[in-house]
């Protein structure tokens, strides 16, 4: 058997990455390949079975209901600020952990920003929903429910993700390049801004395609802290759990796929894909 | 080997597609009856035969407990000891998942909401419920029995199990006098802006159009599941109105419950359950079924036409509205449970008083969950009635 493969080296190649691609073709692409092609039928009003019936109906309604572009924007929005909130808390954090702490404590600074992961999503949201409430820990300077909230516990929930990939940007950097900065006359706000930025963007932009993507489609916080704003997950979520309408759901379910795929397709130019 | 990868995801994606065309059945289209549509023509059971051995029950959490969430709550193990069928338990989140799951044909019955039920009739999925065949059905409270939602044309299409009411809740120390009309949270001049909760689910609008039944009487509304264009609007611009109002929609009965216990909001929608778990942490709450009436649940178990476990299906009915079982899970879920004897098996009894058990005016007040469909439900023929998708999207439209 060994023998029979050794010489036949295209044929041992294909039978290893045969698993991984039928995986990645049959439960990841063609998923996605299913989803998109739910999104062009429709369901029977009553029993709520899928009518196999071709039609653009649904992209329709989602272009001409002006409520879907506002929520749209709004989880756009949300993203965006979710995104920028972490980068400028985790840089100072992820600077401080790769250029400034003894390795002993790199290690435990490591561990620290992963613990948070170790909880449940759930806890997490419903410990800002009781911090947030009238008579909760932050209640003096609480915005109450709503798009605020939502930005806040998200920038929580997502912050190590941003953390994460920014540090391992800072360490690969050579302390040597910040050293040669300073030989030369620069301070340290021209350092960082010639040398540091530029060679650490990609990270950045690495850690931004988590907590924007995980922003994006997010449903649950919104739900628990956002009091009565909703996301577009909330869109597919209602219209699967309450009007059993997978179609119209998996139509709405394209807009992150394709903002996404902007979004990936504008930031590859920095070379970020490679820092994943 | 580009080529070749391109007729790769070809072949995956038709056979995908046939995949899809297979499962996804036709339905009957359904001209109007007595109730707006045919059911598909299903036979009763006869006779008990030998129990089976198996049964699959779905069922709302808390409806079939078998001790493993609480080693106390067991009415499915003596079941299983008295006649040998069984039981695997598959709870379900909402009713529309449990019209979804009773398209795969695994399971044997079913507790079905009036949001559910019909669907599952109407699809074929639940077949007829010979009643005869369920000796504690005698003792099932009459103004239960027979209604648009658990029965077509005069045919039964299941067993009552209990009912409830979406309350109006307030805090006692918060807003007062106490309020006697759902105004308090529809009124755009309310005085409690911002501390409103409210139900978040499309079902939502029919208590808006309860609420237009009495306050305009002019639109004509007599079923709030029923609803023309007109009203529908109507309804639709009554919740838009009513959304700056509202703190936040709630669908987790334990999210309200902190809400209310906070203060976070002061008046609101809920259920008993809720009310007397907030009581019971020291919130002062109180509740009541407004002048403009409510609306609420009734639920119904019922037999999967396909089911190859008739005989347990049917002990499993019997056992459920046993007076012993009934009070049971109407303990333990809170709620008004539909078998007249059960009140004297609870353990608690004051109970059956405070969910009104036997309170037949009460029960009338009540315009319970139904899947609002085209045809209208009130009887209406020369007009089309919204159907749930239209409100789901409606519902979208609301919350912005």
């Amino acid at each position: 058997m060994t023998a029979f493969f050794y010489r036949r080296p295209k044929l041992r190649l294909g039978f290893l990455l045969s698993a991984p691609l039928l995986w990645l073709g049959l439960a990841y692409l063609g998923a996605l390949a299913a989803l998109f092609v739910t999104a062009f039928w429709h369901t029977d009003a009553f029993t709520g079975q899928v009518v196999v019936d071709w039609s653009l109906g649904n992209f329709e309604t989602l272009f001409t209901d002006a409520v879907y572009r506002t929520i749209t924007f709004r989880t756009v929005g949300i993203a965006a600020l979710v995104t920028v909130i972490d980068a400028v808390v985790a840089f100072p954090m992820a600077f401080a952990m790769a250029k400034l702490a003894s390795p002993r404590a790199q290690r435990i600074l490591v561990i620290a920003v992963m613990t948070p992961l170790w909880a449940s999503y759930l806890v997490k949201a419903y410990a800002w929903r009781s911090m947030l409430s009238g008579n909760g820990a932050l209640s003096s300077i609480s915005p109450g429910y709503g798009v605020t909230a939502t930005i806040v516990t998200l920038s929580y929930l997502w912050l190590p993700y941003m953390i994460l990939p920014i540090y391992a940007g800072l360490d690969r950097l050579p302390d040597s390049l910040v050293d040669a900065s300073g030989d030369l006359g620069a301070r340290s706000l021209r350092t960082f801004r010639s040398v540091i930025l530029p060679l650490t963007f990609p990270a950045i932009v690495a850690g931004s395609i988590f907590t924007f993507s995980l922003s994006l489609g997010d449903y649950i916080a919104v739900k628990i802290v956002g009091g009565t704003s909703q996301m577009l997950g909330n869109v597919v979520y209602d219209n699967i759990g309450a009007a059993n309408n997978l179609p119209f759901a998996a139509t709405v379910a394209t807009v992150p796929v394709v903002i996404m795929l902007g979004y990936l397709a504008a930031v590859r130019r920095t070379g970020a894909l490679d820092n994943l | 080997m580009k080529n070749r990868k391109t007729r790769l995801a070809g072949i995956l994606g038709v056979s995908l597609l046939l995949a899809a065309c297979g499962t996804s059945g036709s339905n009957s289209s359904a001209p109007p009856g007595a109730q707006g549509f045919t059911p598909p023509k299903l036979e009763a059971l006869k006779a008990l035969g030998q129990p089976e051995g198996q049964l699959n029950v779905l069922a709302w959490p808390g409806y079939a407990e078998n001790g493993s969430n609480d080693p106390k709550v067991n009415w499915v193990t003596p079941f299983e000891q008295q006649t040998g069928c069984k039981v695997n338990v598959k709870p379900f989140g909402t009713s529309d998942e449990a019209v979804t799951l009773m398209k795969t044909g695994q399971y044997d019955v079913v507790s079905a909401s009036g949001d559910a039920s019909l669907r599952l009739v109407a699809s074929g999925d639940a077949e007829p419920v010979n009643t005869a065949l369920v000796p504690n059905y005698a003792d099932v409270q009459p103004f239960l029995k027979n209604k648009s939602w658990n029965s077509v044309g005069g045919v039964s299409y299941g067993i009552p199990h209990g009912w409830g009411a979406n309350l109006l809740t307030w805090r006692t120390d918060k807003v007062t006098p106490a309020p006697a009309s759902w105004s308090v949270m529809f009124d755009a001049n309310s005085p409690y802006k911002g501390k409103v909760i409210a139900y978040d689910s499309p079902i939502y609008l029919a208590d808006a159009a309860l609420y237009l039944q009495a306050h305009q009487p002019d639109l004509g509304i007599k079923n709030p599941y029923a609803l023309d264009d007109k009203q529908f609007t109507a309804a639709v611009n009554l919740l838009k109105q009513q959304r700056p109002l509202v703190s936040e929609y709630w669908s987790d009965y334990l999210k309200e419950s902190q809400a209310l216990k906070n203060g976070d909001a002061v008046v609101g929608t809920a259920w008993q359950v809720t009310v007397n778990l907030t009581k019971g942490e020291g919130a002062p709450l109180e509740s009541a079924v407004p002048s403009e009436g409510a609306t609420g649940w009734s639920d119904t178990w019922m037999v999967a036409a396909k089911s190859p476990h008739k005989t347990c299906a049917y002990k499993w009915l019997d056992h459920i509205i046993s007076p012993k079982v009934n009070a049971q899970v109407a303990e333990y879920f809170g709620e008004a449970p539909a078998n007249t004897k059960a009140c004297a098996e609870m353990s608690d009894k004051t109970l059956c008083d405070t969910y009104h058990a036997g309170d037949a005016a009460y029960a009338a007040k009540i315009a319970y969950w139904t899947t609002p469909i085209p045809q209208c439900l009130d009887g209406r023929t020369d007009v089309k009635c919204k159907d749930y998708g239209e409100w789901t999207r409606a519902w979208t439209e609301i919350k912005g």
